[in-house]
């Protein structure tokens, strides 16, 4: 039992940590927010050449065979400096389908591509008029052609990094059930719509009409896209709450520099109790949510059981943390707390989207509850 | 990284596993399960046994009866003994007196007490709250003037757990009130049949009678009874405060109430007592109560990773106190409230402990009585208040 990085995971976090130190100040996330993409280029080109892009591939694949230990952390990493960047989207979310359904030809050129950082996917899942999280519940429809290929029609929102991605992974529903397919943005009938998600990060609206594609760009099995969907959401859950752990690390940093500094009634105001203990609970919550967050990391190579829980026990009670941490941030800070020009406020938000990814606090507590809880047959 | 345990540590929760159930006595641990009250015979009878295989007390120092043992053992163990539903030692011997003894006490003292207090042939009792101070301890009067060879003690200590069992309190007495309030205070050992000393029993809300009040009226107590430096008390008193990191946050006490806890919500809802709703209702406040326990518990094993494999996790560690007593209390009201009316009775002495081996009898009457028991737990030893105070200060520097 040992809870220390080793050497090489020591030296990735220290190459992402300063990076994000040296490279990606508040002034440069703003800038970066406010171009075209929503995010930085020439980031997404230096996130590459740092071999970030390569860490969750397999090393058959061109990758670095990283796991669940490396990716928590650069997303802690990430989320501290609120990166924009579609990390996420692509290596994890996209990048993961690929990866877990993706047939040999399907990986090759597209891995390759998306780790020289060339190669922009998104996720497509997330519907206007769906359930809050669902693997199975899509009306975007999926429809085998004659003589061979498919045809979607369907409409899907939230989609992040939607505009930028070159590449689309997109769950419909299909006779045999929900599938996925590679569908490229330049298709004829894919409209993308820019939308701005309250915390920064790029997302879109996207329509699929009369979509037509060959059987070559069925991503896998058609009928086995819930099962690769939830191992994907899984990861995800594992990367995002590392990322809130990374957010809440900071804004609890800063919070507790305001409080040592701001000064009323001739005190600084980190002096009254009462903000004291506001401080140590906020605190305690990032300490639980970072052993949580650490579980999730390394849950990811277990069976589907034990790790399905873990990580649903991990998003819940980081989630409830992130609530407590970004409300409670905002609070102490007061008005400068609710502004654009400050950070925290940014952390509040993003942590806010972070719950609502990939199933809140709420549906994981109540999935855990219908498995029979968190230590079933352990 | 690695959440797995050793080989090693496999082995040795193994060989305590099994030592525990050759020698755990079955009425011991029949009250255990039932949260009936334990008497002096019964902890004394247990700290015995323990202290015959040499683990009364692991986490002294080796020459004074403790085990070499690696932060990750002494986890195990203490995960071990709750899980098994052995009673802890008495504190006041094995985590306060003790410790104090092998880090400040004379020869002559260590020779005079040190096995004593292992076997429990002395029962120690602490002498620290008063009326005046309680959280604000340095603020203590109590006073001790030097005449000759011995100190001569006048005032009073309150909510001294199980005095009226002592032989022997450990006491912070003020022998200097001139200075700053943390000067002057000295750490004295007093032999409790010495004259003088009159004890009065505090009925508390469980129905025990474990606190009292302890007065004293010029009480001789000779002057090698005297810890280290005269003045100096209060530093050997910081000294019992977060010396011991491994099993602050009581995991394995969680553990079992958690798996009594689920084991209740299993033959309650066979035997039809909780409808379906108030199932699903249950199942998602345990599926909680489980998620902290977990979030907890890694907390807990990245501070005893540190302290094995280095590494400060200062502010990790810093939190266990508050929410480990924050979670114990959240269970024993899980079960007070699944009692409901049928344990408004009170319990019937020691009838209520006879019961089953699954279910036992005196759950029901005990559920509430051992709620209010355990509010104590986020009061003593520095309330959590206190203990939020102290990180503020020194881990947020506030």
């Amino acid at each position: 039992m040992d809870f220390n990085l080793n050497d090489e995971q020591r030296l990735l976090s220290d190459t992402i940590n300063r990076f994000v130190t040296d490279r990606y100040d508040f002034e440069h996330r703003l800038a970066a927010m406010a171009q075209p993409d929503g995010f930085s280029r020439s980031t997404w080109e230096e996130l590459a050449e740092l071999g970030l892009l390569a860490l969750p591939f397999a090393e058959e694949d061109g990758g670095f065979g990283g796991g669940g230990l490396e990716t928590m952390i650069v997303m802690e990493a990430c989320g501290k400096g609120l990166l924009l960047e579609p990390f996420l989207a692509t290596a994890i979310l996209a990048g993961g389908a690929l990866r877990l359904a993706g047939s040999d030809p399907q990986k090759s050129q597209r891995i390759e591509e998306i780790i020289s950082g060339a190669h922009i996917m998104a996720l497509a899942h997330h519907e206007p008029d769906g359930p809050r999280h669902t693997l199975t519940r899509l009306t975007t429809q999926a429809l085998p052609v004659e003589g061979g290929g498919w045809r979607i029609d369907g409409r899907k929102t939230a989609v992040i990094a939607g505009a930028a991605a070159d590449e689309l992974v997109v769950s419909a529903l299909a006779p045999q059930g929900p599938s996925l397919f590679l569908v490229d943005a330049a298709n004829p009938g894919v409209t993308v719509v820019r939308r701005h998600g309250y915390d920064g990060v790029a997302l879109a609206d996207i329509a699929f009409d009369d979509v037509r594609l060959d059987e070559a760009h069925c991503l896998g099995v058609a009928g086995e896209g819930a099962q690769t969907l939830r191992t994907v959401f899984e990861h995800a859950n594992a990367a995002v709450c590392a990322e809130a752990v990374g957010i809440m690390s900071d804004i609890l940093d800063t919070t507790i520099e305001f409080l040592r500094t701001r000064t009323q009634f001739g005190v600084p105001i980190g002096s009254f109790q009462a903000l004291q203990h506001r401080a140590v609970d906020m605190l305690m919550e990032l300490e639980m949510a970072r052993s949580m967050a650490m579980l999730a990391a390394m849950s990811l190579e277990l069976d589907a059981e034990p790790r399905a829980r873990n990580i649903a026990a991990a998003k819940a009670r980081v989630g409830s943390a992130a609530r407590m941490l970004g409300q409670q941030a905002v609070q102490l800070h007061g008005a400068i707390g609710l502004t654009m020009e400050y950070k925290v406020g940014h952390g509040f938000k993003r942590l806010t989207a972070i719950d609502a990814l990939f199933g809140d606090a709420d549906h994981h507590l109540d999935a855990l509850a219908q498995a029979g809880g968190l230590l079933a047959n352990a | 990284m690695d959440l797995n345990f050793t080989e090693d540590d496999l082995r040795f929760r193994d060989e305590v596993r099994g030592f525990l159930q050759d020698t755990l006595p079955d009425h011991l641990r029949q009250k255990m399960i039932a949260r009936a009250h334990l008497g002096k015979a019964d902890i004394v009878e247990w700290q015995r046994i323990l202290n015959a295989r040499g683990w009364a007390v692991p986490h002294w120092p080796v020459d004074y009866g403790g085990q070499s043992w690696t932060p990750t053992q002494r986890y195990i163990f203490q995960e071990e003994m709750a899980l098994a539903h052995a009673p802890e030692g008495s504190p006041f011997n094995v985590n306060m007196i003790g410790p104090i003894l092998c880090r400040f006490g004379t020869e002559d003292q260590k020779a005079r007490f040190l096995a004593a207090t292992a076997n429990i042939d002395i029962w120690w009792c602490q002498g620290f709250s008063e009326p005046g101070a309680g959280s604000d301890l340095a603020g203590l009067k109590c006073s001790a003037v030097r005449e000759g060879d011995v100190y001569v003690i006048n005032g009073q200590k309150i909510w001294t757990t199980q005095a009226q069992h002592a032989d022997w309190m450990f006491a912070l007495v003020r022998t200097d009130a001139t200075g700053r309030k943390q000067q002057g205070i000295t750490f004295l050992l007093l032999d409790m049949t010495t004259p003088g000393i009159t004890i009065r029993p505090i009925p508390s809300i469980d129905g025990v009678s474990d606190l009292n009040e302890v007065f004293f009226d010029d009480v001789r107590v000779p002057v090698e009874n005297c810890i280290g430096e005269e003045g100096k008390g209060w530093d050997y008193a910081k000294h019992l405060l977060g010396n011991e990191r491994s099993g602050i946050a009581r995991i394995g006490l969680s553990k079992e109430r958690l798996k009594q806890l689920r084991h209740l919500e299993r033959t309650m809802a066979a035997d039809g007592r909780l409808d379906s709703g108030e199932q699903a209702r249950l199942a998602r406040r345990l599926a909680e109560v489980e998620v902290e326990l977990r979030a907890l518990e890694l907390t807990q094993l990245r501070v005893v990773s540190a302290d094995a494999h280095g590494g400060g996790a200062n502010s990790a560690a810093s939190i266990l106190k508050v929410r480990g007593t924050e979670l114990q209390q959240r269970m024993t009201e899980l079960v007070a409230e699944l009692a409901g009316p049928a344990g408004l009775a009170l319990p019937v002495h020691d009838d209520a402990i006879e019961g089953g081996h699954e279910e036992p009898a005196g759950w029901l009457a005990n559920a509430a009585p051992y709620y209010f028991t355990m509010r104590k737990v986020s009061i003593f030893g520095g309330s959590n208040e206190i203990q939020k105070n102290i990180i503020a200060k020194t881990i947020l520097r506030l």
